[in-house]
């Protein structure tokens, strides 16, 4: 319906601007300078600059109102507060020079509209006022750049402190596999020339590795609330980028490299399915899914809200559907959970 | 520096249909052949893609007749296949990006007005420049060739990064389409080299008596630098195409390592892919001002004609562009936060990145500035030019999130980065693109005049549409969309953000329709344009002192000599009068009058 809508309004603004551009010309003498634009076209346009710089604020204010609903639910890790706050001040900071070179921008295009006899200003220079418009952006970027670092800097020191826990994310085209550190939380050896799929070790896990033994693989990511995580990435083919969106965590999986990142999840699976905003998007998409099981459509099961994992990195043919469900809980629930997964060394022997 | 020694190089040659329109070495032919090749041709089809895709995204699993009937087998019943959508994605971004955005405009405006605005008769080697086109136009024939062979073109992402682009088994398009895409590139920037070589040289060397750099219009210092950074850049680029030719077909390991791909491993041992992303952002930043530079200058000298007011800050663009230029060669690390490398580079690099920022503010400061008090004449090209400076505030403030490496964790590669360089480069260089082509076409097609009212429609249409589409677009991004993805339906997250994309694609669709006009109008005047006056915006630089008729020499008497900068427009004496009395603007070929004084800009 919007689509129609906007489609209609579209086309009748065009018809709009065709005719009264017609209108002008016909009321005209052709001169030889039929195509050059005279005090009527300056005159339109003039309006037209200001209707646009309206219309920039509308669209702006429209999507505010109807799309920052399906903005990222607050952040579930640590970081991902100061995250949220910088992301927050930046923005801040966006919308008020955005509203004022635009408004500047089109008033200057409207007020100044050319007019025969006119005499425009024959304003070369000032350094004064240059001097100024590049000690703001300057001062302002500044202040930037220093908080960014510092954030960055935190978010990327990935360290031992806090005994972390240690899980591997292992990509592949088009799937996603876990491993855990295990008892000793250590994982063992692995490469790529390792792997033999007769023996299920997909992994190319090191089996003379005695660290190796007690790591637990398992497809469905589960982390205990208010540990650290200390991420580590590899990648069997192409390029990979796990990204976990709602704890404001990416990083690429790189074949031949091990890379690294870090945070501590706050808020588990169960309290995050009662935070307001993610129950009114869960009803809003359930609305949707139901629309579609009534026309019998795909797609149409009944959603609950759970933390994911996507690939973010072009990486084939269905790049669009790797994901892997994360879980955030307690850690009894999570020792619970783990005391029923297979260990490595266990895998191993039931093949043999 | 001076013309002499050129002055009698203008002689009539007996012209026949090949020398004149297809072998020919006239800059304004090569100009025109740029235009139709580059923009026309290859606009069209770059952007058509992207029309294929948008409504795959909208209208997810759809079918579609005219899916069928082009795409063919590539769209079974007419229902896009995946593989297709990730090609028609990588061939949308390369060819806008080199093909239209870089060569299209560059090439069709640096040859069109370098010799013309610094008083000459043609390029420094005619025979480079002819060379410089053909090869243009050997690498766009092996690019839309690629579009036909049996596995599809290439498909992964305009960037090709390996390992995905290095192995035909990891996709279907990694195969022959991608051996396609890198010889196309290799000769694409063979092409680039001697095109820009030419233009340093040209501007180094041909201007004429009394133009020094100071009083060069900014047009030209902004295809100058631009060829200057594609000199630095685009080699780099080169090299990293030929290693990945090399770990295809010769089984070296520059940028592979440690694979195990349908059952087997690989012998690949000790390279490593985010080399490759180093080689190609060391390009494909400084890309990203090659693009930009010459649409922005573009809009100084549209902008200030129009306004009848000198352009603001003259030197301070001039230092905002060559601020960019050095800068953008090494922001590159930008691209890369979360690709592995070392996190005390991406503090460098968002160090450097936010600094670039602050010559773009300059800029965007002083365009502002250069309408105030002006006399504004509102032809199709000074809105392109309004419209330029809209987009590329919009756009580039998006920078400061993305180019900080904190704010870029959660950013990066979604539709928010889409939209963010969608805006500052992409709907940038295109306004700063029909800014050029509205205001010189009469420079281009021998005194005939493009149709206003139509480049009325086909502007307020596209600006209203190209925010329609990018503006909401930012908002998918932050719900954490990736881009790439053949649909969103497998995350029900993304189910409500469906209605964006239909919408998304709505106003793309009617854009696009849009440009048609453009094309109408290009076309048609070309034909049955009206003859407007010999400079017909009273314009101050050298072009309009060119004869109308297409010569080649460009002057039929001696060159012209210059005695100020450009932009002397409403310039009064003492008295309060014009300099010129009943004339608001004093051509470059003006001597300073008696008690006038050149000031010091």
């Amino acid at each position: 319906m919007t689509t129609v809508l906007t489609l209609a309004v579209l086309a009748l603004v065009a018809i709009a601007i065709w005719q009264m551009t017609k209108i002008f010309e016909l009321s005209q003498l052709r001169s030889e300078n039929a195509q050059i634009a005279n005090d009527t076209d300056n005159k339109n346009n003039g309006y037209l600059l200001f209707a646009f710089m309206v219309f920039t604020y509308l669209i702006t204010i429209f999507s505010f109102y109807k799309y920052s609903k399906f903005l990222l639910p607050e952040a579930s890790s640590a970081h991902g507060e100061e995250y949220d706050l910088l992301m927050l001040v930046s923005f801040v900071i966006i919308f008020i020079v955005q509203f004022i070179t635009q408004f500047l921008l089109h008033y200057f295009g409207f007020k100044y509209r050319g007019k025969k006899g006119n005499k425009a200003l024959f304003y070369a220079d000032n350094d004064r006022l240059e001097f100024i418009w590049t000690i703001i952006p300057v001062i302002v970027l500044a202040g930037l750049i220093l908080w960014g670092l510092f954030t960055w800097t935190t978010i990327m020191d990935v360290n031992e402190d806090d005994d972390p826990l240690i899980v591997e994310l292992y990509a592949q085209q088009f799937n996603w596999t876990a491993r855990y550190g295990g008892t000793d939380n250590v994982l063992g050896d692995a490469n790529v020339r390792m792997i033999d799929i007769d023996k299920a070790n997909v992994l190319g896990l090191d089996e003379s590795d005695t660290y190796g033994s007690d790591d637990v693989i398992v497809k469905e990511l589960h982390l205990p609330v208010g540990r650290k995580v200390n991420f580590k990435m590899r990648s069997q083919d192409v390029l990979h980028s796990a990204y976990m969106p709602h704890f404001r965590a990416q990083m690429n999986c790189v074949p031949g490299m091990i890379t690294e990142f870090s945070f501590t999840p706050i808020t588990t699976t169960a309290d995050m399915r009662k935070n307001p905003d993610v129950i009114d998007k869960v009803n809003r998409t359930n609305k949707i899914r139901a629309e579609r099981a009534a026309n019998g459509e795909d797609n149409a099961d009944p959603w609950e809200f759970d933390y994911i994992l996507l690939c973010n990195k072009i990486c084939g043919k269905s790049h669009y559907n790797m994901q892997m469900k994360i879980i955030v809980e307690t850690q009894e629930e999570y020792d619970a959970w783990m005391k029923t997964q297979q260990t490595f060394g266990q895998t191993m022997a039931s093949v043999q | 520096m001076s013309a002499e020694g050129h002055e009698e190089g203008h002689h009539h040659h007996k012209e026949t249909f090949v020398t004149k329109y297809i072998f020919s070495t006239d800059h304004k032919m090569i100009a025109k052949q740029y235009l139709i090749t580059g923009v026309l041709i290859m606009g069209f089809i770059g952007i058509a893609m992207s029309l294929f895709f948008r409504m795959q995204i909208a209208w997810p699993g759809e079918s579609f007749p005219i899916f069928e009937a082009i795409l063919g087998k590539w769209a079974p019943d007419g229902v896009m296949d995946a593989d297709i959508y990730l090609a028609l994605v990588t061939m949308h971004g390369t060819i806008m990006v080199f093909f239209v955005l870089t060569a299209g405009l560059s090439g069709t405006f640096s040859n069109l007005l370098i010799p013309l605005q610094i008083g000459a008769r043609d390029m420094a080697s005619g025979f480079l420049n002819m060379l410089s086109f053909w090869l243009f136009f050997l690498s766009c024939v092996l690019m839309v060739v690629s579009l036909f062979v049996e596995a599809g073109p290439a498909a992964a992402g305009w960037t090709i990064y390996p390992p995905l682009s290095a192995l035909p088994m990891a996709q279907p398009g990694s195969g022959l389409g991608m051996t396609l895409w890198l010889v196309s590139m290799a000769i694409f920037i063979a092409s680039s080299l001697l095109g820009s070589l030419n233009y340093i040289v040209t501007v180094l060397n041909l201007r004429t008596k009394g133009m020094s750099m100071t009083r060069l219009p900014l047009t030209i210092w902004a295809f100058f630098v631009t060829a200057v950074i594609g000199v630095i850049s685009f080699p780099v680029l080169l090299s990293a195409a030929l290693l990945l030719i090399m770990d295809r077909s010769f089984g070296t390991s520059f940028f592979l390592s440690d694979i195990f791909i349908q059952g087997e491993v690989l012998h690949y041992q000790g390279g490593s892919p985010v080399l490759y992303e180093h080689l190609f952002w060391f390009l494909g930043h400084p890309e990203v001002y090659i693009v930009l530079l010459p649409a922005l200058g573009i809009t100084s000298e549209v902008m200030s004609t129009n306004a009848r007011k000198p352009i603001f800050g003259y030197r301070a663009m001039i230092a905002s562009i060559l601020a960019i230029a050095f800068l953008s060669t090494i922001v590159w690390g930008h691209h890369m936060f979360i690709s592995g490398m070392n996190p005390f580079l991406g503090s460098v690099f968002t160090f450097t990145t936010l600094l670039i920022a602050i010559p773009s503010a300059v800029k965007a400061f002083n365009y502002i500035t250069t309408l105030w008090k002006g006399n504004l004449q509102l032809n199709p090209g000074m809105l392109f030019s309004i419209g330029l400076v809209s987009t590329f505030i919009t756009g580039g403030l998006t920078g400061i999130i993305l180019g900080d490496s904190t704010l870029d964790i959660n950013v990066h590669d979604t539709y928010f980065v889409v939209a963010h360089f969608h805006l500052v480069m992409g709907i940038s260089a295109l306004y700063g693109l029909f800014a050029g082509v509205y205001h010189w076409f009469p420079k281009m097609f021998e005194g005939k005049m493009m149709n206003k009212n139509l480049g009325y429609v086909h502007f307020w249409v596209t600006a209203v549409c190209a925010y329609g589409v990018f503006f909401p677009m930012h908002f998918v991004g932050m719900a954490g969309v990736p881009r790439r993805y053949y649909e969103n339906t497998a995350f029900p997250m993304f189910d409500e953000l469906t209605d964006v994309q239909v919408l998304m694609t709505v106003f793309a669709l009617i854009a696009a329709a849009a440009q048609l006009v453009f094309v109408y109008n290009f076309i048609s005047s070309i034909f049955y344009g009206k003859k407007g006056p010999k400079n017909p915006w009273n314009s101050n630089t050298l072009e309009w002192t060119a004869e109308v008729k297409h010569i080649h020499g460009n002057w039929d008497g001696p060159i012209p000599e210059v005695h100020r900068w450009a932009y002397d427009y409403s310039k009064v004496d003492a008295n309060g009068e014009y300099i010129i009395p009943g004339q608001d603007f004093v051509p470059q070929t003006v001597p300073l009058q008696k008690d006038e004084e050149e000031l010091q800009h």
